[in-house]
């Protein structure tokens, strides 16, 4: 299946190059890598690999030392911080391992933040924060703050939220990494399954190959690098 | 306690890679880094240098006077090695059993000066893509299938837990094996 869609397509997200030292490490050296509209792609390398770091440079969060990545043709790096953080509260959603839902917020109100602040009105944000926490399987726990609701259960709010302004692209970090093995499997059947429906294009940080068995591909970090065994595999498909 | 299956063959072709060596040598070569539950038996060192032979994988070096076959000196050919590569870089098929002959690849590919990384890189790939035939089994599957699935799962898992293992410790490992 990939084949055809990277023969026939232009990458979502093109990043080429890619480096990023903090003082004297060099956390990233030289990634280039290519994600295509539709697809799910885990990135997976052990502790330390530069995976994370990656992942903030692909989403505009930091910016390169050198090297470009661009998203549906613009140049992230190019870009004011103001149009980067425009793009990551319009096109991108994020979910993390942890703590990303506000404490003192319901379910409800965690997920109608990204539309009202994208400028949606009140009542038209939370009705369709309610069709999220629905999608999800959420419905009776709407009213529920973060700390009333299981691991699993807070992770799915955190993804309704993620996706609730339909970005075109989701970075997830290690999203299932505190949870037992049947909860992450739900949180990642639906994750995906909603992915899937809406077309958005998901990029997940994992060490996990159970995690990874959900997405479509996997690319490896080590040292800062792409393994050679995907940096081929990009070959044979470009 | 799993007792390895080792190809022997393969290995001991990869030890010829290594250097040159009389069947006496390559039996304590094997018995040291593969053998030490199941040494191997020379009758079998030799049956299988015979078929290599045969195969054009491997040379017999200078027939010494005197006879008894340890006086033969065996050698590598071009044939031989790339035969050694392409075993070495050909995945296992993930099974819900211990990978053994992956063992058996990263140790020669040390010897040899192999990306040993590359191969395990390989090796994850394959047993990944075989989680995901799995994953997507599940999807339409009732509880007693999911259940069996997730055990081939779990087994598959083990596996790529070694592989990470092996793949942080192959500098070490790379080390002991020159000592």
């Amino acid at each position: 299946m990939m084949t055809s869609i990277t023969a026939t397509t232009a990458p979502l997200l093109h990043a080429r190059g890619v480096t990023k030292s903090f003082g004297q490490t060099e956390a990233l050296r030289g990634v280039d890598l290519d994600i295509y509209p539709g697809e799910a792609v885990a990135v997976m390398g052990p502790s330390g690999s530069g995976k994370s770091t990656l992942l903030h440079c692909l989403s505009g969060v930091i910016t390169p030392d050198s090297g470009t990545v661009t998203f549906d043709g613009t140049v992230i790096s190019d870009l004011r911080e103001q149009d980067r953080s425009r793009l990551r509260l319009t096109d991108f959603g994020f979910v993390f391992q942890f703590g990303q839902l506000l404490p003192d917020l319901t379910a409800l109100d965690n997920v109608t933040i990204p539309l009202l602040l994208a400028g949606v009105k009140r009542s038209k944000a939370l009705a369709k924060a309610r069709h999220w926490l629905d999608r999800f399987g959420l419905s009776d726990h709407t009213g529920k703050l973060p700390g009333e609701m299981s691991g699993g259960q807070a992770q799915r709010v955190a993804i309704a939220r993620a996706l609730v302004a339909e970005p075109r692209l989701l970075f997830a970090d290690e999203p299932t990494g505190s949870l037992d093995s049947l909860a992450a499997e739900n949180v990642l059947t639906a994750m995906l399954e909603q992915v899937r429906e809406i077309g958005t294009t998901l990029v997940i940080i994992t060490h996990d190959p159970r995690t990874a068995s959900y997405t479509d591909r996997e690319v490896i970090v080590r040292d800062g690098k792409l393994s050679a065994a995907s940096e081929s595999r990009i070959g044979g498909n470009a | 306690m799993y007792t390895l299956s080792v190809n022997k063959s393969q290995t001991l072709l990869g030890l010829l890679q290594v250097q040159p060596s009389y069947g006496y040598d390559l039996k304590q070569g094997y018995d040291s880094h593969f053998g030490a539950r199941k040494p191997i038996a020379f009758g079998q060192v030799y049956s299988i240098l015979a078929r290599m032979v045969r195969d054009g994988l491997i040379d017999a070096l200078g027939e010494e006077a005197g006879s008894g076959p340890d006086r033969k000196r065996y050698a590598i050919t071009e044939r031989g090695r790339s035969h050694l590569r392409t075993w070495m870089f050909t995945p296992d098929i993930p099974s819900a059993m211990l990978q053994s002959d992956l063992f058996a690849k990263t140790v020669i590919a040390l010897l040899v000066d192999e990306n040993a990384e590359d191969l395990l890189d390989i090796q994850r790939t394959e047993h990944i893509a075989r989680m995901r035939t799995l994953a997507r089994e599940k999807h339409q599957a009732s509880l007693a299938d999911i259940l069996t699935i997730d055990y081939a799962l779990f087994h598959i898992e083990a596996d790529l837990r070694w592989i990470e293992m092996t793949s942080a410790r192959l500098t070490e490992l790379k080390k002991e094996l020159a000592s």
